[in-house]
């Protein structure tokens, strides 16, 4: 099945999500890879169609029409091109697949913090839904946790626990839990549930006996946290990979034809995405932060130092979540986002109604306020639950010295560090479909509170599920189409860590671009945009107190890029606060209006 | 590009509708193709395995796991109730023996010799499928359920809260438009399905669950009603289990809004006639609405269409919708114009959109995502 990427020129790739099969046209013109076209068209998982490919083949018919690309047989299946100047067909189909919800599992390790953790990881990282995560220090009794297994219905369970040549009883114990709860596959009867074991090899035996009985399908692979100090992800990721392709997928409508259509593994969209930003982080030598808000979820995805992480915030999103996120959040801190007068009992069941009736869209400027505040309290929660998750790992003995005594650093610390981000990106409806740019940008700031220098991105149509799988046939012609298609810059945001008090100076700035130049001290609580065109030499000299990378007060010289929007200077100080009533209306006005986030 | 569209809530006055009635695992089916069956009738019923209790017996007995099994005083399998001795230690020399009693009635499922933990099974508890709705059983669905048929009157709601309610129709408001209060729900009320008109109040849901009201359909409730009956802020509309003493649907949405007059129309045409209604509304992952179902006395040959979902169609000229977005949300009107090429909305974005005849006279232009057909 593995092509030689030397011969692939023309791809088509979908995206099956849970309402639209996304395609795009990927042509190798003049020697580098472009996305040329794009198509969409209803997923048909569910019945009264019942088969993904027909959804599929709707998409990529339009893709065929759009390009005048004939791309279709007629039996439905994606032609293939019978030559390299042949002018119909492509050289390679791959997909992604989100739709009937998604991979959804159920994983347990030995103690939450540690091996349960890890295991928590591995399900994410590969792009899961992870309905609960049972530990045996999760402070539920047992008979608590047997009920909650029952009811939960997963794809599959990842079970780790123990260190390799460790205790062999906790992680047994947690087996003998689970296999007579006999949790319910999602998929009916005749389904046997998947079980991955990824604990410790000495447990093996005992985790065998326990799900001998009928009903399960168990694989056993190396342990994910070996020893205490290391994470082994791999083999439980590729193995859930795996059974996603060999279970889930064969039990969903028509999957078994789109398996043969393509010519990789399908992969869930999360891991893709997982997979393309981890290439870019590694390619470019930088930190990256990347964001999915969608109607029912919210995915932040990070690599720090090399370090992946994933998460997903299961009930926070702009439709289908919308009324979560104002209850998880609490309307005040929605409302302080907000410049206009509006009535909060109105608002309340215009949410509800927003919920009910999730494909609306905003059509008065008032409620484009509205939802976009909501959209940074959803961003905002979803990535302190990520920055909590992303952490070093935690359970391992630290060297300490007498001074360490004093600094009282916990284990377990966040790997996300707003000062060391480089790069944030930014998708799905509500970042994507802004009506300007501006108001992405200002979105993005205001909930991830970006430290020093941090370029701002948004992914231009979601294409990001389709490179990440095409990363896997042709890493070139991905990264080539991420580059130029898939990414849309919109500027940079220099914001100065530190305390910031209204009209005291924060910093003082210099800077040169094509066809222009600026100088000037930015004060606290203020903000300003610079347009830049595509890049800018900046100096920038933090006042006492203020840091922008170098550490406090130390002056940086760096080239910035620029983008539809430009260059921001933040002088609102971190973390962000905004001030109750009148006072924060006025500051978050006067922010709206030096973004021309609402230019009439 | 195929037509935008959004699909539409069913409220039919006849249509052919299919009540697929399924176990959550296979059980025993007790109806059979062609019998006929009253809406609380059993059709399936099986028996989920009961709850399972775990005793960490090594613990308890101060010994090793691998003792365990031998120490138990009943063998697998057999049953045994709660306080009963379950396992007995050795003692030393035979004296000092602990005995440990079961915290559980059921049956000992297992004893691990690795972990030392002992599984007791509790009982079986039984499950009952019912018809939903009066009709003929039309399929049985191998050992997992039946389909139960029947010519009704149907309304799909956009919003509820509650089960499965069954009861006679009764109207508490006269007009669609009407709020309902507390003052307008009576004694006689009590069991019955009652019939609203715009926003039901607090007062009124209270006054219901007080006089045991079956289900209020209504046209709207207000979010921070909802709230206070619910004692929680409802996150995602996934609902038909809350347990508040009666089952509430809202036919247009949240906020003061009017029923649709055809809803109250063919709601109030069918007073004092069974109906069976669910609460349980799902907007995710397949949508599931929330239902009235008035069974029809006289069962029609071939004029009915087949229903049970939401009705899809297309926008045209004419089509009579309802615009489910501020600033004009609730509104009914029909399609005036379908501009091709997207407009600049309001709010900044473009979007595709249509022109509406409301029925007060204006004409308003609002996205085609913003409108719901109004079906038959």
């Amino acid at each position: 099945m593995p092509k030689d990427p030397s011969s692939i020129k023309v791809v088509v790739a979908t995206d099956c999500g849970s309402t639209t099969t996304k395609a795009i046209l990927i042509e190798c013109v003049d020697g580098v890879y472009r996305q040329t076209h794009r198509a969409e068209a209803p997923t048909t998982v569910e019945a009264p169609f019942a088969d993904v490919t027909l959804g599929v083949t709707n998409a990529v018919t339009e893709l065929q029409e759009l390009s005048g690309r004939r791309l279709v047989n007629d039996d439905g299946t994606i032609l293939r091109r019978t030559s390299d100047d042949a002018a119909d067909g492509c050289d390679a189909y791959i997909s992604t697949s989100s739709a009937g919800g998604g991979l959804q599992m159920m994983v347990a390790g030995v103690v939450k913090e540690m091996t349960a953790e890890s295991a928590k990881r591995a399900a994410l990282g590969a792009g899961a839904i992870v309905m609960d995560t049972i530990a045996s220090n999760d402070r539920r009794r047992p008979h608590e946790q047997v009920q909650r297994i029952r009811e939960l219905r997963p794809d599959m369970v990842l079970i780790s626990g123990g260190t390799d040549g460790g205790d062999t009883k906790k992680v047994t114990e947690l087996a003998e839990l689970i296999a007579p709860a006999k949790p319910r596959p999602r998929f009916g009867g005749e389904y046997s549930l998947p079980i991955i074991f990824a604990g410790n090899r000495d447990a093996r035996p005992a985790i065998e006996r326990t799900f001998a009985a009928g009903g399960f399908d168990l694989k056993v692979v190396d342990n994910l946290r070996p020893t205490l100090e290391r994470e082994n992800l791999g083999p439980a990721r590729e193995t859930i990979h795996d059974v996603f392709l060999e279970h889930v997928m064969a039990h969903a409508p028509g999957y078994d034809r789109l398996i043969a259509w393509a010519d990789a593994p399908i992969m869930p969209t999360p891991g893709a995405v997982g997979d393309i930003l981890q290439a870019i982080a590694k390619g470019r030598g930088i930190n990256v932060v990347g964001v999915d808000i969608g109607g029912a979820t919210t995915d932040v995805f990070s690599v720090f130092d090399g370090s992946f992480n994933r998460t997903v915030s299961a009930n926070l999103g702009m439709s289908y979540s919308i009324s979560n996120v104002c209850a998880e959040a609490g309307m005040d801190s929605v409302l302080r986002w907000v410049h206009l007068d509006m009535d909060e009992r109105e608002l309340r069941n215009r949410v509800k109604n927003k919920m009910i009736r999730p494909t609306t869209i905003p059509q008065t400027h008032e409620a484009l306020v509205f939802e976009q505040a909501v959209s940074r309290e959803a961003l905002r929660l979803a990535y302190v639950q990520h920055k909590a998750f992303a952490t070093e790992l935690k359970g391992v003995q630290q060297q300490r010295t007498v001074g360490d005594a004093f600094s009282q650093q916990e284990g377990g610390r966040s790997l996300v560090s707003g000062m060391k981000l480089d790069l944030l990106v930014a998708s799905g409806g509500v970042l994507s479909h802004a009506p300007r740019m501006e108001q992405t940008a200002s979105m993005l700031i205001d909930a991830f509170e970006p430290e020093g220098f941090t370029e701002l991105a948004k992914d231009s149509i979601f294409m990001m599920p389709h490179l990440g799988v095409l990363a896997t046939v042709h890493e070139r012609a991905a990264m080539e189409v991420f580059e130029r298609d898939c990414l849309v810059m919109l500027g940079t945001c220099i914001a100065p860590a530190g305390t910031a008090v209204a009209g005291k100076p924060v910093m003082r700035w210099s800077a040169r671009w094509e066809g222009g130049s600026a100088e000037g001290t930015l004060m606290g609580q203020e903000m300003k945009l610079l347009r830049i065109g595509e890049r800018a030499h900046i100096e920038v000299t933090p006042e006492r107190g203020f840091d922008v990378g170098a550490g406090p007060g130390v002056v940086v010289k760096r080239e910035v890029r620029g983008g539809s929007v430009g260059l921001i200077l933040d002088g609102r100080g971190r973390p962000l606060t905004v001030p109750a009533g009148t006072e924060g209306r006025r500051l978050v006005a006067s922010w709206a209006k030096a973004l021309e986030l609402h230019p009439d | 590009m195929a037509k935008a569209y959004t699909p539409g809530l069913t409220v039919s006055a006849r249509v052919r509708y299919r009540a697929r009635r399924l176990l959550p695992l296979t059980g025993r089916i007790t109806v059979q193709v062609g019998d006929r069956v009253a809406a609380t009738d059993v059709v399936a019923q099986t028996d989920l395995e009961g709850d399972i209790t775990p005793m960490k017996m090594s613990n308890l007995l101060s010994c090793a796991p691998r003792d365990v099994p031998g120490l138990l005083l009943k063998p697998v399998g057999a049953a045994i109730a709660k306080d009963e001795p379950i396992a007995q230690s050795k003692g030393i020399f035979g004296m000092m023996k602990v005995t440990v009693k079961s915290t559980a009635t059921g049956t000992i499922e297992s004893a691990s010799d690795s972990t030392g933990m002992v599984m007791i099974r509790g009982a079986a508890q039984p499950v009952q499928v019912r018809a939903f709705t009066s009709g003929r059983v039309v399929e049985v669905l191998g050992s997992e359920g039946a389909v139960i048929e029947n010519d009704v009157a149907l309304v799909q709601g956009i919003f509820g809260i509650g089960g499965e309610a069954y009861g006679p129709i009764a109207v508490a408001c006269t007009r669609p438009d009407e709020r309902l209060e507390a003052a307008s729900i009576r004694s006689e009320h009590a069991g019955s399905i009652l019939v609203g008109g715009a926003r039901m109040t607090i007062d009124a849901i209270r006054r219901a669950i007080e006089l045991g009201v079956a289900a209020i359909v209504s046209g709207g409730i207000d979010d921070a009603d909802l709230k206070a009956l619910l004692g929680h802020d409802l996150g995602v509309a996934i609902t038909g289990s809350e347990k508040v003493g009666i089952t509430l649907v809202v036919t247009e949405g949240f906020g003061d809004i009017a029923m649709a007059a055809r809803t109250h129309g063919l709601l109030a045409s069918h007073a004092g006639h069974a109906a069976s209604v669910n609460g349980a509304t799902q907007i995710r992952a397949g949508v599931m609405r929330p239902e009235i179902v008035i069974p029809l006395a006289d069962e029609a040959a071939g004029d009915a269409h087949a229903g049970g979902g939401a009705t899809a169609g297309e926008l045209s000229i004419g089509t009579p919708v309802r615009v489910i977005r501020d600033p004009w949300f609730g509104a009914l009107g029909t399609v005036a114009a379908l501009p091709e090429q997207p407009a600049v909305l309001g709010s900044g974005s473009k979007a595709r959109v249509l022109e509406v005849a409301l029925a007060d006279g204006q004409r308003v232009t609002v996205p085609r995502a913003n409108v719901e057909l109004i079906a038959e």
